[in-house]
């Protein structure tokens, strides 16, 4: 009698120790079966709700949000030229709507908490070649100082000499990862590649880490505040020299052989090449299409006159962008301040270009 | 001794079987670990690429205090944007010939519901006849117009990619309900198929009509427009409700500019939420018997105040009256007709 009573004891003890592992693996392959499983459904096309719907590709051809957010303008259309400077003051915004960032049609109060609650990570490159790893320090420094403070930021440097970035006090959540390319013989090589080098970061690995890019140029320094009013889908910055000026005296590449020509009846601003940015799946259709031109060009040994540059504006002519920096955003410190741009932000240091460039 | 060892043998089997399946769901877990390791795999981005990680809407805190912006005074070059960097449209501030040709290269579809009840269906003519001369001539757009008389709807002669559907709701006795209840509608219109069939959506009001263009440049991921009435006003005499208990509330102190509820729109997406949400505070307010100063309109600002809209379209785009004008509004678009709103309305 006691046997059989220990034995059915010991029979519901296993029963409910049975059951009771039953349940925790049903929940918990529930609850991860449900959270992969929308990773599963988008790897196999199957079906998918509503709203995912319009954000994965469009297999069954439905209309992507996103691309109604492109501004593609054909060429050969024409119009008046936008004016940066007009009979009030600087103008804030493009004719195709585009805000102009400047001192005062901002307010930080107001943006900064709007970003801080998305939790966003801005991915920066920056190319120091050969001599060039003499302007990281300052770089970084006055990044740490002004740039997206408060905000996490990872850094790329792209360098053939990894042992001379400098390491630099970084904030919290701010990360330097050095990338180690090739060395170049000319400066004008050097500066082709970076759209290459930045369309396979982002392939690599930029698409899953970052929401934003921006790519400067490294012989650049901070002076003041560069914060969340320069986030947009796809971002480019006022050539400081050039803000002025009539469009057909852009320096565009005016060579019909290239690809990067426009003819001197069209053109928007004169962008600058220093400065670019956006969200990161754009940035990547910018990278690729100036790398696919610069290709072309170079296999038929045409070299356009402002390089990544020229091509960079062809794209942005047509692609417009959905936000351009004044030329507050992009200084160059040889130049006195204008009236216009009130205060300077970011600027290219003075520098001897015989003792930093590999060739002339 | 026999039924023991059957016994022994019996629970020796049961742990077995419990090991077993222990062993089995954590293989399971482990395999659903490795599944979700292959999402991130290289391979397989530019499926993913695609898919939307982020929301990128434009939220702010309530009780977050800061100058109000303004559109008359500071920097002149500055009143066509907020200070959140979101256009407001004013002629001028763009070119349409530029947007225009951006935006055709694009096949989209408008969307634009309007709500005609009871005696508002008289408005309806010259609402349509209108909105074919001046409103997103060109593009394809998709009528929805909510009627509780769907005989009384004037044949209209549409051009060439303009559609019309006409979608019965039940008669009501209110004004202040038909304008409340039009929320809810949207709230389910912007969830149906509806949703696939377009890509902006636009709300408006009935007894309007257009005197000039209404185009592309008004399309935006959340697009609000400037009351008529309130545009140069402080905002502390703004009309927003200031009742603590109602959840249209807002104190003095806060806001940025008073929205009007008779012209919005934007991504379905969006106006889906701005539709929820206002249903969503109607309801509380009603189920204790409070209902906001301006209704819909009241709870409209309060969702704009604290979700921005990306971009806002000047009193052009929703003026007092064809017969009214200020120095500041140079060209009218949409405009209030004249009406006598003891004779058209169900109540007092």
């Amino acid at each position: 009698m006691q046997h059989q009573n220990v034995y059915s004891f010991l029979l519901v003890l296993i029963g409910m120790s049975l059951a009771g592992v039953i349940y925790l693996g049903f929940s918990s392959t529930w609850s991860s079966r449900s959270k992969d499983y929308q990773g599963i459904t988008i790897l196999s096309k199957s079906e998918i709700s509503g709203e995912q719907r319009k954000c994965s590709n469009s297999s069954s051809g439905a209309k992507e949000n996103q691309k109604i957010l492109y501004l593609q303008s054909p060429q050969g259309l024409l119009y008046k030229q936008p004016t940066v400077v007009g009979p009030d003051g600087p103008v804030s915004l493009t004719p195709w709507l585009a805000p102009i960032v400047w001192e005062g049609t901002f307010d930080p109060t107001i943006i900064d908490p709007i970003y801080k609650q998305k939790n966003i990570t801005i991915a920066t490159t920056v190319f120091a070649l050969g001599k060039y790893t003499q302007f990281l320090t300052a770089f970084l420094e006055s990044a740490e100082q002004y740039y997206f403070v408060g905000f996490r930021v990872y850094y790329y440097v792209f360098t053939d000499k990894p042992k001379e970035v400098p390491l630099v006090k970084l904030g919290k959540a701010r990360h330097v990862v050095v990338l180690n390319i090739p060395s170049s013989n000319r400066w004008q090589e050097i500066t082709l590649r970076r759209m290459k080098m930045l369309e396979n970061l982002i392939e690599d690995r930029l698409a899953f880490q970052a929401d934003y890019i921006f790519s400067l140029d490294v012989d650049t320094k901070f002076y003041g505040r560069w914060g969340v009013e320069s986030l947009g889908r796809l971002v480019g910055v006022i050539h400081p020299g050039y803000y002025q000026t009539p469009r057909e005296q852009f320096p565009y590449e005016r060579r019909l052989e290239s690809q990067a020509f426009i003819p001197s009846t069209e053109g928007d601003f004169y962008y600058g090449g220093a400065v670019l940015g956006g969200l990161v799946k754009d940035v990547h259709e910018l990278a690729k299409t100036c790398r696919e031109q610069l290709d072309i060009d170079a296999a038929k040994s045409i070299e356009a006159v402002w390089q990544e540059e020229s091509h960079l504006n062809k794209y942005f002519l047509y692609n417009k962008p959905s936000k351009l920096l004044s030329p507050e955003f992009l200084w160059q410190d040889f130049k006195a301040k204008t009236n216009e741009v009130k205060i300077i932000r970011f600027s290219q240091v003075i520098k001897n270009y015989a003792a930093v460039r590999p060739n002339p | 001794m026999k039924l023991n060892r059957i016994f022994i043998l019996f629970i020796l089997l049961l742990l077995g079987i419990l090991f077993y399946g222990a062993s089995y769901l954590g293989y399971i877990q482990e395999s659903y670990r490795k599944l979700q390791i292959q999402i991130t795999d290289p391979s397989i981005k530019t499926v993913l690429m695609t898919e939307e990680h982020k929301d990128f809407g434009l939220r702010s805190s309530p009780g977050f205090l800061y100058s109000q912006p303004s559109l008359l005074e500071g920097r002149t070059d500055v009143v066509s944007i907020t200070p959140w960097l979101a256009p407001i449209i004013w002629e001028g501030s763009f070119d349409s010939t530029l947007i225009d040709s951006i935006y055709k290269q694009q096949n989209i579809t408008i969307a634009t519901t309007v709500f005609a009840l009871g005696k508002y269906t008289r408005f309806l003519k010259e609402f349509l006849e209108s909105a074919e001369q001046h409103y997103f001539v060109g593009f394809r757009v998709r009528y929805y117009l909510f009627t509780d008389q769907p005989e009384e709807v004037p044949e209209i002669k549409l051009g060439e990619e303009r559609y019309l559907t006409i979608l019965k709701v039940p008669s009501l006795d209110r004004w202040q309900d038909i304008s409340m209840g039009r929320m809810e509608i949207l709230e389910k219109l912007t969830k149906s198929e509806v949703a696939n069939e377009a890509d902006y959506i636009f709300c408006l009001d009935v007894d309007t009509k257009f005197y000039g263009p209404w185009g592309v440049e008004t399309l935006g991921r959340l697009v609000a427009v400037i009351h008529p009435w309130f545009y140069d006003y402080p905002r502390d005499q703004f009309t927003y409700e200031r009742r603590p208990e109602s959840q249209a509330f807002i104190p003095v102190g806060e806001g940025d500019y008073y929205y009007t509820a008779a012209a919005f729109g934007g991504l379905f997406k969006e106006v889906h939420e701005l539709t929820k949400y206002c249903r969503e505070r109607q309801s509380i307010d009603a189920s204790k018997a409070i209902e906001a100063l301006w209704h819909d309109e009241s709870h409209l600002n309060k969702y704009l105040l604290y979700n921005k809209p990306s971009k806002l379209l000047s009193p052009e785009y929703l003026w007092r009256d064809i017969s009214s004008s200020t120095r500041h509004v140079k060209v009218i678009r949409l405009s209030h007709v004249a009406k006598n709103n003891v004779e058209v309305r169900p109540n007092a």
